[in-house]
């Protein structure tokens, strides 16, 4: 008696758990979702930027680039930064088999059939910003092909390789 | 010579570790204690050596020794001592080195305690250590070796390798590449140790999980043993997320603490899975539930730990955090697979032994409102997994690469947070095994009631957004029932034997640290909490070039920008510093000196701000740019922080009261705890 007493009032308990914790993950999953949704940003290169046009446009995008340091214009009155990005893989693996990420930099910038990209940028002049570094930048782009980014990072790889000329890795 | 000493000593504590593996499993295969015994000794023995290899390496950085590439890649004569010495964990190779000498000081100081109760433990401690340490210690001797030199052969070619090629000669520099100036600053000098000093310390009580494992004791002792251990683990963890983001906010010039960068999240990760685990285990040792959980917690955390050392130090993802590049990334992926499989089917084949006979009951009870914050605090962990992986998994899935940035994780995880401030007010009123609104309510509406007074005054002073209110009154919640519980147990002592109030709350204190250490910890976390919605929701900026004697205004601050001097320092910077006023409705409060920084030898710029700060708030003004020839004209940007000291103070409070919870106690833990029982019996060797 005693006991079955006790194993209703276990599953009818463990029930209440159950439900809960449903209730829990089934909101932490429309949070996820929900999120996921509404902050997606979509990872392209330049060259898939040039491909898909004006189907991309008004979406969140990320490009990443190589600097054209030649291109580099600040405006420090109004804080408006251009400058012009040249096309490299977007792909990790296709960077390191072109050599790392210094080599791809090099070759991009310097190669005139690189598709490019204008992009432009109100804020701070980041200190990295300079030739040959790999821009990062989540914007969109606008109906004249200009690419208006609202953040943007930046890599330097050169730091690392410049100062052994042909290192060989043992 | 000393260069050949260190590697010596790194390879003798790699073939050491791989004994005492090989010593410890086979002691208590054939039950013999004197081969365990040898085990322990070969435990102790890797401190001396990895500590002979680490200074080592901290000798040849000190004096300049290029030859060898590491060394040359993180030092350079212009360099400080104090920042040449700490270059020791500048870069990947020597932070390996640092993170193996870590663990051997504190697997060492394991061994080093008393083992008469827990003898079937030791063994098994031993190998899961020396399993870890091996495992770094291959990464450090056979893939990032910080001791390869630089070799010239007769060609002319330039190589890295340890031993001399036949005919070369060492590749000699004058100067090396220096330490990237972003982490040449205090801050920099102390983050990287204590998150590995956590990453390190949670190796401990997961090597107990495993031990309790692999012998099939069933009870909450491993948990009793490594409380200490955890907790110790959690604060450096804790003090290396509280200094990383001060470290940001003084260097990084963003005007911001935290961005939600992959490898803060990988940081971050750990610490989710360690406090839930810090709040689950009580409910073990209270209720003797959850076993099977906490064994999964464990297990979580050392995988992420080894994760967070990987993501931080492989330049894997792009982030602020990656300054090194290199391939150990499959090894790592590889160790991580394989201990989490085996801790994992480990524990399934003991899942019946772990079984529990108690049942949670009550929907309102402790242990049930400690369950939710476990399943809060692993949901926020889903959310810092699924940011980091996204990208990949839409890539498989799509083809297309889609990534989200910090407002996904803001958006997903600020509710879960607000509900983890909830709980954090409910859970100390609720009774253990049985709750119901009633009681709860008894017990919580004098607290409730005087903290939404602070709703109602910060809607009359002016505030609207409904997040900031919700934020703010959770705080007060849960700083009246934290205080409620401080005045409630200091009075009963008050009434009880008589002692004065101050001494009664000294003594309620000292009694139950863990207790007490564990409010005043919720209390750092309200105050962190407060700095956060401070600088989330109300964070202000403006920008603007000034000529000399020209103004911006941000808040009822008045800047003005009054001079600019560049120089050359002979540390090999040059140095833009601007002189600005800060004026606040009428009254002078002094001058503000944001500068820019360019080390020429990395070729790299960095922005100094000058911020004026009070616990109300922050003035945090960054030199953008200046006119190079006349020094008339200087582009500011300015931010408006409000609160966000509350962030810092906050921050000391948790570690205060982390040490509280996890200062040893006078009363010897042997008379409380059970006796235990040894399978075998424990011969001294």
């Amino acid at each position: 008696m005693d006991q079955s007493a006790a194993v209703e009032t276990g599953s009818s308990g463990r029930l209440k758990f159950i439900v809960g914790g449903i209730l829990i993950i089934a909101a932490v999953a429309y949070l996820i979702i929900s999120s996921t949704q509404a902050s997606a940003e979509y990872f392209l290169t330049v060259d898939e930027v040039a491909e898909r046009g004006g189907s991309v446009m008004g979406r969140d995008l990320r490009i990443s680039g190589a600097v054209i340091g030649e291109t580099i214009e600040y405006d420090s009155q109004d804080l408006k930064l251009t400058f012009t990005m040249a096309n490299i893989p977007g792909d990790n693996k296709d960077i390191e088999a072109q050599g790392g990420l210094a080599a791809v930099l090099n070759k991009a910038v310097n190669d005139p059939n690189a598709k490019r990209l204008q992009v432009v940028y109100i804020g701070v002049k980041p200190d990295l910003l300079r030739h040959e570094a790999q821009a990062i930048m989540t914007g969109e782009l606008g109906e004249d092909g200009i690419f208006y980014a609202d953040e943007l990072l930046l890599k330097c790889p050169t730091k690392y390789e410049e100062a052994v000329p042909e290192q060989v890795d043992a | 010579m000393i260069i050949d000493l260190g590697y010596g000593a790194l390879v003798i504590a790699f073939l050491v570790s791989l004994y005492g593996i090989f010593a410890a499993i086979y002691g208590e295969w054939k039950k013999k204690a004197a081969w365990v015994e040898s085990a322990r000794l070969a435990m102790l023995l890797t401190f001396p050596l990895i500590t002979i290899s680490a200074a080592s390496l901290i000798y040849a950085l000190a004096n300049g020794h290029y030859e060898l590439e590491y060394v040359a890649s993180v030092t350079s004569n212009s360099m400080p001592l104090y920042l040449k010495v700490t270059a020791l964990w500048g870069g990947q190779a020597g932070s390996l080195v640092f993170w193996s000498w870590l663990l051997s000081l504190f697997t060492t100081a394991v061994t080093l305690r008393k083992w008469d109760r827990d003898r079937e433990f030791l063994p098994w401690v031993i190998v899961v250590s020396l399993v870890t340490l091996t495992f770094f210690l291959i990464l450090v001797i056979f893939v990032e070796n910080p001791f390869a030199r630089l070799w010239q052969l007769p060609s002319g070619q330039v190589v890295e390798t340890m031993v001399a090629p036949a005919g070369a000669q060492v590749f000699l520099r004058a100067d090396g590449r220096g330490l990237n100036p972003l982490l040449r600053h205090p801050g920099m000098v102390i983050h990287p140790p204590m998150l590995y000093l956590g990453f390190v310390a949670f190796v401990v009580p997961f090597a107990f999980a495993i031990a309790a494992l692999v012998t099939n004791r069933a009870d909450d002792r491993w948990i009793r043993i490594t409380r200490r251990w955890t907790l110790v683990a959690w604060l450096f963890l804790s003090l290396g997320l509280v200094l990383g983001g001060r470290w940001a906010y003084d260097v990084l010039g963003w005007g911001g603490y935290w961005g939600w960068d992959p490898v803060e999240i990988a940081a971050f990760m750990p610490w989710l899975t360690g406090t839930a685990f810090l709040h689950s285990v009580m409910i073990q040792e209270k209720r003797g539930m959850m076993k099977h959980w906490n064994m999964v917690l464990i297990i979580l955390t050392y995988s992420l730990v080894i994760f967070g050392t990987f993501l931080t130090r492989s330049g894997v993802l792009s982030s602020v955090h990656s300054f090194a590049q290199s391939a150990i990334g499959p090894l790592f992926f590889a160790f991580i697979a394989i201990t989490f499989i085996v801790s994992l089917s480990l524990l399934i084949s003991r899942w019946d032994s772990l079984k529990s006979k108690g049942q949670m009951t009550s929907l309102l009870s402790r242990e049930a409102l400690f369950m939710y914050n476990n399943l809060l605090f692993m949901g926020i962990l889903v959310v810092c997994f699924w940011g980091v992986i996204f990208p990949l998994i839409s890539e498989l899935v799509t083809g297309q690469k889609i990534t989200v940035g910090p407002p996904f994780y803001e958006r997903a995880t600020a509710p879960q947070f607000a509900g983890l401030l909830l709980l954090m007010g409910v859970a100390p009123l609720a009774a253990w095994r049985h709750s119901t609104f009633k009681t709860l309510g008894r017990a919580a509406w004098k607290p409730t009631l005087v903290s939404l007074l602070v709703p109602v005054i910060v809607i009359i002073g002016g505030l609207r957004q409904p997040a900031a209110i919700l934020g703010f009154w959770l705080a007060a919640f849960v700083v009246c029932v934290t205080l409620y519980e401080f005045w409630r147990g200091a009075m009963a002592r008050h009434r009880r034997a008589g002692e004065s109030l101050p001494v009664a709350l000294w003594r309620l204190a000292g009694r139950n640290r863990r207790r007490y250490g564990g409010y005043i910890i919720h209390l750092g976390v309200v105050l962190m909490a407060i700095g956060i919605i401070g600088i989330e929701v109300f964070q202000s900026e403006t920008q603007g070039t000034l000529a000399q004697g020209e103004s911006l205004t941000i808040q009822g601050y008045t800047v003005t920008f009054e001079s600019l001097n560049v120089f050359d320092t002979s540390e090999g910077r040059n140095v833009a510093r601007a002189v600005v006023n800060v004026e606040k409705d009428g009254r002078n409060l002094g001058e503000l000196y944001p500068r820019r920084d360019y080390y020429y030898e990395a070729q790299q710029p960095m922005t100094i701000p000058g911020v004026r700060s009070t616990m109300e708030d922050d003035l945090y003004v960054l030199l953008v740019d200046w006119e190079p020839i006349s020094t008339q004209g200087a582009t500011f940007k300015i931010y408006h922080n409000p609160l966000v000291n509350w962030l810092w103070l906050g921050g000391i409070v948790f570690i205060l009261g982390t040490l509280v919870a996890a200062w040893p106690n006078k009363d010897k833990e042997a008379v409380r705890s059970r006796v235990s029982r040894p399978r075998y019996a424990a011969t001294k060797a």
